[in-house]
């Protein structure tokens, strides 16, 4: 049957996490995506989508906008450099003030329609943030060129570092390039991942799957559904602005084309394909995606001659030439075909495929003991694990 | 003591008067039964008491409190709770959270930031939420998805989750329709042995059997209009009521 959830259970799951994440660079190297860049991206889309579906995944409202706070996380945190310095804890500190802000505005607005109409709302918000960035808002976000840090900034508190070529953000003299840099990521996404665990575990998450579950009971209960989906839209958005920030502090450029629908199209790709409303799911799904954007579209003709060297010459041609329609240029459609397959045979993502696994296995031995009048179908608690 | 009280509502949908000029008194302790044909009026006046409509005119104060233009939580903090023709449950969610969340909502008000507390930990809510489904007769099926109950199950559910917060006002819109015999009688008896904590009900029904088993006083409404109020005995001998039901037949 279903695992209880306990505070214990809880602790190890949380543990098991910090240190799957904290080796990814050992146990992703087989796979060849063990490199410092990829890692990056890993921890920092695993906070976008993590923050995307304490929203969607808790109460079921689909924000299409989600990239706006990704890009204002990022102005914000070149902002900070530009004026405070390289350090990137002011930076992650004036990410979580704007995107909360900005979260509260856009949440108060759309959140007064629900179903295709907030996700609308939410697409035009960000659509809008996406074109002022690039017309009206430039001399703050710099349009086209996207804004940078120059040696001429003020830099409050380190104007006086002598620093040749490209500047860097840096924590107290460690770089935030490389290894280093994803260990900081690394870190945000164990704490996210614990806030995450957190809200899910407690009477407010209880009540952000109620607003999903039936709005109309919960407000004939006394409770009032607005201020509950506001909080969880500005946690989520927060959470979206410190990974657009993280994005910044790799790498000290802000652009707008982070806001662009595609980008807040891919969080939802990543949430649904890892299993929306479960707490693992997103990240898993950030993973992948990141992962084929990455190591698939570097396959080319040479490394497919490779890898099928094994068979006849006559059939390696056709089948190199059939598997090249799959990487490269070409890695969206397997993305395409995978996403279809995951939300017609798993609606519930990757994270039902693992559940129905681990179901099979542990039903064998148990099956003999148990009475037919107790097989009551595992409720909700499972979606939740 | 009057609990409700309904002073000259009407509504009016289009060209349709479905509430004429209707006013009741509700007293405290009573279980008030609203009687009449299909189309009388009797779902829309109960959405006028839990701000689901808001009427043209009139007034509707439960406990000297204004309900009109009130907010449907704001209505059930003050003390009245509703169970609707189809059970409004929260179908995604076990029993025993479905029943914890009304709980929750009687102890912290309409909104609580409560993110950082533990589901678990909340052991006093949660034993009063078990006790509830005991004395509805589900505790068994706690950790089942409220959408996989039968039908008379999803009642006493929703039933639980509106006795849990121990209203003053429990609003029944047809609580045994579409149910069997047996169920029906169940129901009853729950609803008999729960009118001993001296909640204040207002049932609609059709099913006479249950109006005349459960209620200590009787409006009759029809064509939007209370057209009598009473003793059940003297309702089920008045000829404007029998008139009423099946004087249509003759039409």
């Amino acid at each position: 049957m279903m695992t209880k959830i306990s505070p214990r259970s809880d602790l190890l799951m949380l543990v098991l996490f910090t240190a799957a994440i904290l080796t990814m660079p050992i146990w992703l190297a087989p796979i060849g995506a063990g490199y410092p860049d990829l890692l990056q991206k890993f921890a920092i889309f695993g906070l976008f989508a993590l923050g995307f579906n304490l929203l969607f995944g808790l109460t079921g409202y689909l924000s299409f906008g989600h990239a706006a706070f990704l890009g204002i996380g990022s102005y914000a945190a070149v902002w900070s450099f530009k004026l405070l310095g390289m350090n990137p804890i002011p930076a992650l500190l004036f990410s979580v003030v704007f995107s909360s802000l900005f979260a509260v505005a856009i949440g108060y607005i759309s959140l007064r329609r629900s179903g295709i109409y907030f996700s609308i709302l939410t697409l035009a918000f960000a659509q809008m943030s996406y074109n002022l960035a690039y017309s009206v808002l430039t001399p703050i976000t710099n349009g086209e060129t996207g804004l940078r840090v120059l040696q001429s900034d003020p830099r409050l508190f380190d104007s006086s570092s002598e620093a040749s070529g490209p500047l860097i953000s840096n924590l107290f003299g460690i770089e935030m390039t490389g290894y280093s840099g994803f260990y900081f990521c690394a870190v945000l996404l164990i704490i996210g991942f614990y806030i995450s665990q957190r809200i899910f575990r407690s009477p407010f998450g209880m009540m952000l799957r109620a607003v999903k579950s039936n709005q109309n009971r919960m407000s004939y209960t006394g409770l009032n559904t607005r201020p509950y989906t506001l909080a969880a839209f500005v946690i989520s958005g927060t959470f979206a602005g410190v990974a657009g920030s993280l994005l910044a502090v790799t790498d000290p450029l802000a652009g707008a084309e982070r806001m662009q629908w595609t980008a807040s199209g891919e969080v939802v790709l990543m949430t649904i394909l890892g299993g929306a409303g479960t707490l693992l799911g997103p990240i898993l799904g950030a993973g992948l995606i990141k992962y084929f954007e990455n190591i698939f579209s570097a396959y080319n003709e040479q490394t497919l001659h490779a890898i099928f060297s094994f068979l006849p010459d006559f059939m390696e041609g056709a089948v190199v030439s059939l598997a090249s329609l799959f990487v490269g240029e070409g890695w969206h459609l397997t993305l395409g075909l995978l996403f279809m397959v995951i939300v017609i045979f798993l609606p519930g993502g990757i994270m039902e495929g693992f559940n129905r696994i681990t179901k099979l296995f542990r039903r064998r031995p148990s099956r003999v003991g148990k009475r037919a009048g107790h097989s009551h179908s595992p409720a909700s608690a499972n979606a939740a694990e | 003591m009057e609990i409700l009280s309904v002073k000259g509502v009407n509504k009016r949908f289009g060209g349709l008067k479905a509430l004429d000029d209707v006013n009741l008194s509700i007293e405290q302790g009573h279980v008030h039964a609203i009687i009449g044909p299909n189309g009388a009026g009797k779902s829309t006046l109960l959405n006028c008491f839990v701000g689901r409509l808001i009427p043209d005119t009139g007034s509707v104060t439960f406990l000297g409190k204004d309900l009109i233009g009130a907010k449907p939580h704001e209505i059930n903090q003050a003390g009245v709770s509703r169970v609707f023709q189809t059970p409004e449950i929260f179908g995604d969610l076990t029993l025993q959270e479905n029943v914890m969340i009304p709980t929750l909502a009687k102890r912290d008000g309409a909104f609580t930031m409560n993110a950082w507390a533990r589901v678990d930990g909340q052991g006093e809510i949660r034993d009063k939420a078990m006790h509830m489904l005991e004395d509805v007769g589900l505790a068994e099926k706690k950790d089942m998805r409220a959408d996989s109950l039968s039908r008379g199950d999803k009642r006493r559910l929703e039933l639980a989750m509106c006795l849990v917060q121990d209203p003053k006002l429990l609003l029944l819109d047809e609580p045994t329709a579409g149910m069997s015999r047996a169920d029906t009688n169940n129901t009853i008896d729950l609803l008999k042995r729960i009118g001993e904590r001296g909640i204040t009900k207002i049932v609609i029904e059709h099913d006479m059997h249950v109006v005349f088993s459960l209620a200590s006083k009787i409006s009759v409404l029809a064509q939007g209009t209370v057209i009598a109020e009473g003793q059940p005995e003297d309702i089920k001998g008045d000829p404007r009521v029998q008139e009423a039901y099946l004087g249509g037949a003759h039409v």
